[in-house]
């Protein structure tokens, strides 16, 4: 079983949307595309990919069409839709608001010694 | 959701739905576009066409997994899951039919049984009266007297007074059965019919078909307002349903009354128990009721009566009021209210119909049908985990190939609501077969017929879906346990040899069978403490002989006698029945003890007696001819029968029973005694032992007899002591009345026995319901441990054989399986005896001079439990037995 084993799932979810915030991309481009920014340190595996793009679908976040790509093949590409672009927002937000907080914990420096 | 996430996935959801192929061709489709540009960079980064497909396959992960993984994402899926579920279920159905129906047939006993006692709780209890509106704010109106549970009838004053003080009530209206012959052409019959107040068909909102109903006043003065309304089926049935039937003029009780009125079809009146033919106001009360005129007379208490509330009003509130008005009405009139009250009663509960007396039997119903479809659930559920064994094997593929056990258990809950739903269609269906059933319970008699119906509504309905649902979760859950721990890996690995392996599971079979015997135990010991509470009753001593003394009546006032004829004719006929050869004694009486019929009653006063202030001062009291007690058998303990000399010219006497006697004179012999009765004075001639007046269940209590001459009624009932048997004196009986009046028929003629039969009638409905279900369950029981212990000596075939080869004899092979499932019953047994104890305590009501801890009850409940567990495993056991070892270990 290929599950995104250390990715929560709403986090795939949001760097497929800003992904596609960019332009509409297929499956395949947008995993390249994942490998890329993340650097493989998400290690998003391919076969997670795919449900995530059809659950985002149905989400009504972002929305398939068929369309040939650049070698002249049918593929399927997503584009984000309004909702989706509302959604990335949200996300973010969320997320700078976080990891802010996160970070700020790390940061603390706790000395046990003296307790 | 919000609508604009619908905007979007609506579509989707619809195409998954409506082009599924489409779209996974499209998922497909989509999956090989990455995996050949996948393979492609493969090649590019210089590995063989072989490896780079092999490598690519390996990074996108199982293939199929992936697929079904975007399906169910899609959503949509759910109902096309649901519809291949359901195609898949019925295919799994038919291709076992055997199985099929044999689970559909014990979820429809179960679920039947359930429908069917539904149905009667809404037709007799709550929704009783079919076309009256608002029945849920309907509520029975009647007397209470201090010191004494149950109801008594309301005087029509003290009606008349709480229907104008009332201000929570929409309306009230009387209601009070009654009856008539009724001869049209050559046929005469007896009909049932109503006495009402003249707001009845507007208080419960029927309006008559043809004609209409009474008007405001037609229930007031003394036999004033001859008209009637009748019933749609009786103007049907008897009148071939003439359009011209208004206005015709029809006799009963030999009184000729205008018809005015058809009531609707599908209305039967307001009284549980029996469907009503006819209407009369309650001016007409004399024509059908004795006791003379008593629209006036507040202390003669007759009538049954209803309430409305208005919306928002509840009882408490309502009762409250009614208490006021009551104490009022006491406080003005003290000679006839003293010690009396008002209730308000659920129409579940009303006290003066069928209704009461049913309450305590179909309460009891309700707990044992569930425990049925409990018994019922569980041998389903044990027929289930046999196939689902059987179905290992085709489950761990479908887990291995990427099912997910969510989408398992769907299918079972699918499968189970498949057979849920067949079961409960049946159910349904067998339920409103056995609508009417009730009423072919109750003793057989002639004339007008019980009528209680079931009511299949919407309610109802709804129920059996309740139930419906319980049952799917239990049937499809049960197997689901078993799938939980599926060990894939072992599963595939051929077909497990089940030698052992069937002990692993066995635990939770034996455990429902368990369950299943500790349930049928708990029914046993209920329908036993039943039967035996049914023959106390019957046993019990009423006071009065039941063997060898018959009883009717003929019907003086409905063929027109005045009272002077009436006495003329009963002299006449006493004379001649007691000439009669085999007759020993003969009398009249104006009420049939243990009958339907409501005993005068009468505010009494005694010399040298203080009545308490909170004792109520009316007794009840019956008038009888010289002779009653020689022919019904009730011993006279002191003093004289009643004579002939007693009659209207003689001084007032009255005999008194041994209550009477403790109560008012302190023990002490009140023979020569004064006692008022209805305000004047008599003199105790007699004392008579106790007996049963109105039920065979009620405590000793105060009654007395007066001549009935000295306070006459014209259609008394008739008792004869003959050693003829009934048809016999029934034929001699008839003779001599036509010889005094060839125009007269008689009423039913029965013995005392059956009188008391009749009386006891709830009871036996509910032994006889009780022992019907407690067999089924028994019957369930059975083939639940049968196939059981069938199972795990199929299952063990090989063990046993191995014991066989190692020197076991058939004998303890036999002993070993009827062992283990006498064990089974042991513990089902045990637990349910536990459970009885708790239990039957719940039959209260229904139990009479019975402990419900009764050891002899235990006692053979748990001998007619051992011989059907003996009778289940027999088979197997022997089976077991002739365990040919050479054959199974060279299999």
């Amino acid at each position: 079983m290929s599950k995104p084993s250390d990715l929560v799932q709403g986090t795939l979810d949001m760097l497929i949307l800003k992904i596609l915030a960019l332009e509409p991309l297929n499956g395949w481009a947008i995993s390249q595309r994942l490998k890329q920014i993340s650097s493989d340190v998400l290690g998003v595996s391919d076969g997670s990919l795919y449900p995530a793009l059809h659950k985002l679908e149905r989400s009504g976040w972002i929305r398939g069409g068929w369309k040939l790509s650049e070698n002249s093949r049918r593929a399927k590409f997503y584009s984000l839709t309004r909702l989706g672009r509302q959604q990335l927002e949200k996300e973010t937000a969320n997320w700078n608001r976080v990891s802010a907080a996160i970070s700020g914990i790390v940061r603390l420096k706790v000395k046990f010694k003296e307790a | 959701m919000d609508i604009e996430q619908w905007f979007y996935s609506l579509p989707l959801r619809l195409r998954s739905f409506f082009q599924p192929d489409q779209v996974d061709q499209e998922i497909k489709e989509e999956l090989r576009e990455h995996l050949d540009q996948q393979i492609k960079e493969n090649i590019e980064s210089g590995m063989s066409p072989e490896e780079a497909r092999y490598a690519a396959v390996r990074t996108l992960g199982g293939l199929t997994q992936i697929e079904q993984q975007c399906r169910d994402v899609r959503g949509g899926n759910m109902i096309e899951d649901f519809a291949h579920d359901l195609r898949y279920g019925f295919r799994q159905l038919w291709r076992s039919p055997g199985f099929s129906a044999l689970v559909i047939f014990c979820l429809t006993l179960g679920i039947g049984a359930n429908a069917a006692v539904f149905s009667w709780l809404e037709g007799i209890l709550f929704r009783p009266y079919s076309a009256v509106a608002h029945q849920e704010r309907l509520m029975a109106l009647a007397g209470t007297a201090r010191g004494e549970t149950g109801a008594t009838a309301l005087s029509w004053p003290d009606f008349l007074d709480l229907r104008r003080s009332c201000t929570s009530c929409e309306d009230s209206f009387v209601s009070k059965i009654t009856g008539s012959t009724l001869s049209i052409g050559e046929r005469a019959e007896i009909a049932r019919g109503s006495i009402v107040s003249a707001n009845y068909f507007d208080a419960i909102g029927v309006h008559p078909v043809l004609g209409r109903g009474f008007e405001p006043g037609e229930d007031a003065g003394s036999d004033s307002h001859p008209v009637v309304v009748i019933s749609y089926q009786l103007w049907h049935d008897r009148f071939k349903g003439d359009p011209e039937i208004i206005g015709e003029m029809q006799r009963f009780n030999n009184v000729p009354h205008t018809i005015i009125g058809v009531a609707p079809a599908g209305f039967y009146g307001t009284f549980v128990g029996w469907a009503m033919q006819f209407w009369v106001p309650a001016s007409m009360e004399e024509t059908f009721e004795s006791g003379g005129y008593k629209l006036e007379d507040r202390g003669a208490r007759w009538i049954e009566a209803y309430v409305r509330l208005k919306p928002g009003i509840s009882r408490a509130q309502a009762q409250q009021e009614m208490s006021a008005i009551a104490s009022r009405l006491e406080t003005n009139y003290p000679a006839t209210n003293r010690g009396r009250g008002v209730g308000l009663w659920p129409l579940w509960q009303t006290p003066f119909n069928n209704a009461g007396t049913l309450l305590p039997t179909l309460e009891v119903m309700v707990a044992v049908v569930a425990f049925v479809l409990l018994i019922a659930c569980a041998n389903v559920g044990n027929l289930l985990l046999v196939r689902s064994f059987a179905r290992r094997h085709q489950m761990s593929i479908r887990l291995a190939i990427g099912a997910s056990r969510v989408r398992l258990l769907k299918q079972l809950l699918t499968e189970g609501l498949i057979l849920a739903a067949f079961g409960t269609a049946g159910g349904l269906l067998a339920a409103y077969w056995c609508r009417h059933a009730l009423v072919l319970l109750l003793p057989a008699r002639s004339g007008v017929a019980m009528y209680l119906p079931g009511e299949i509504d919407g309610r109802v309905m709804l129920w059996s879906a309740g139930v419906c649902l319980i049952v799917t979760l239990i049937v499809g859950l049960i197997p689901a346990l078993q799938t939980r721990n599926l060990d894939i890996a072992g599963a595939l690995k051929a077909e497990s040899s089940g030698v052992v392996g069937a002990r692993g599971k066995a635990w939770l079979r034996s455990g429902l069978v368990v369950f299943q015997v500790c349930l049928s135990f708990v029914l046993l010991v209920g329908a036993a403490l039943l039967l035996k509470s049914l023959e106390k009753i019957r046993t019990t001593n009423p006071g009065f002989s039941t063997t060898s003394v018959v009883t009717t009546g003929v019907p003086l006032v409905a063929a027109g006698y005045d009272v002077a004829r009436a006495k003329i004719f009963q002299d006449a006929l006493i004379d001649r029945v007691s000439a009669l050869p085999g007759v020993q004694s003969v009398a009249f009486a104006r009420v049939t003890p243990l009958g339907y019929g409501t005993y005068s009653s009468t505010p009494i006063a005694v010399d040298g007696y203080q009545a308490p202030l909170e004792e109520r001062p009316a007794i009840e009291y019956n008038q009888v001819s010289p002779g009653y007690f020689a022919t019904l058998g009730i011993p006279l303990l002191a003093g004289l029968d009643f004579a002939h000399t007693d009659d209207e010219n003689a001084p007032l006497v009255a005999i008194v029973n041994r209550t009477m006697m403790t109560l008012y004179w302190g023990g002490h012999d009140p023979i020569g005694r004064r006692l008022q009765v209805n305000g004047r004075w008599v003199r105790v001639v007699g004392v008579t032992a106790d007996s049963k007046y109105e039920s065979m269940r009620e405590a000793p209590r105060p009654f007395f007899y007066v001549p009935l001459r000295q306070d006459f009624v014209r259609a008394p009932a008739l008792y004869i002591r003959t050693n003829q048997p009934l048809p016999s004196m029934l034929a001699s009986l008839v003779r001599e009345v036509h010889a005094l009046d060839a125009n007269l028929a008689l009423y039913e003629m029965i013995t005392l026995q059956e009188q008391v039969n009749r009386a006891t009638s709830p009871q036996l409905v509910a032994v006889s319901l009780v022992s019907i279900l407690g067999g089924l369950a028994l019957l369930l029981a059975g083939v639940g441990l049968y196939g059981v212990m069938s199972y795990a000596v199929a299952q063990s075939r090989r063990e046993l054989a191995l014991r066989m080869a190692l020197g076991a004899d058939a004998t303890s092979l036999l002993r070993l399986v009827m062992s283990r499932g006498l064990r089974l019953t042991t513990g089902g047994v045990l637990l349910g005896a536990a459970a009885a104890l708790a239990l039957t305590r719940l039959l209260g009501k229904l139990l009479y001079n019975v402990s419900p801890h009764d050891p002899w009850i235990f006692g053979s409940a748990l001998t007619v439990m051992t011989i059907t567990a003996i009778a289940a495993c027999l088979l197997p056991a022997w089976r077991a037995a002739r365990t040919d070892p050479a054959r199974i270990l060279r299999d």
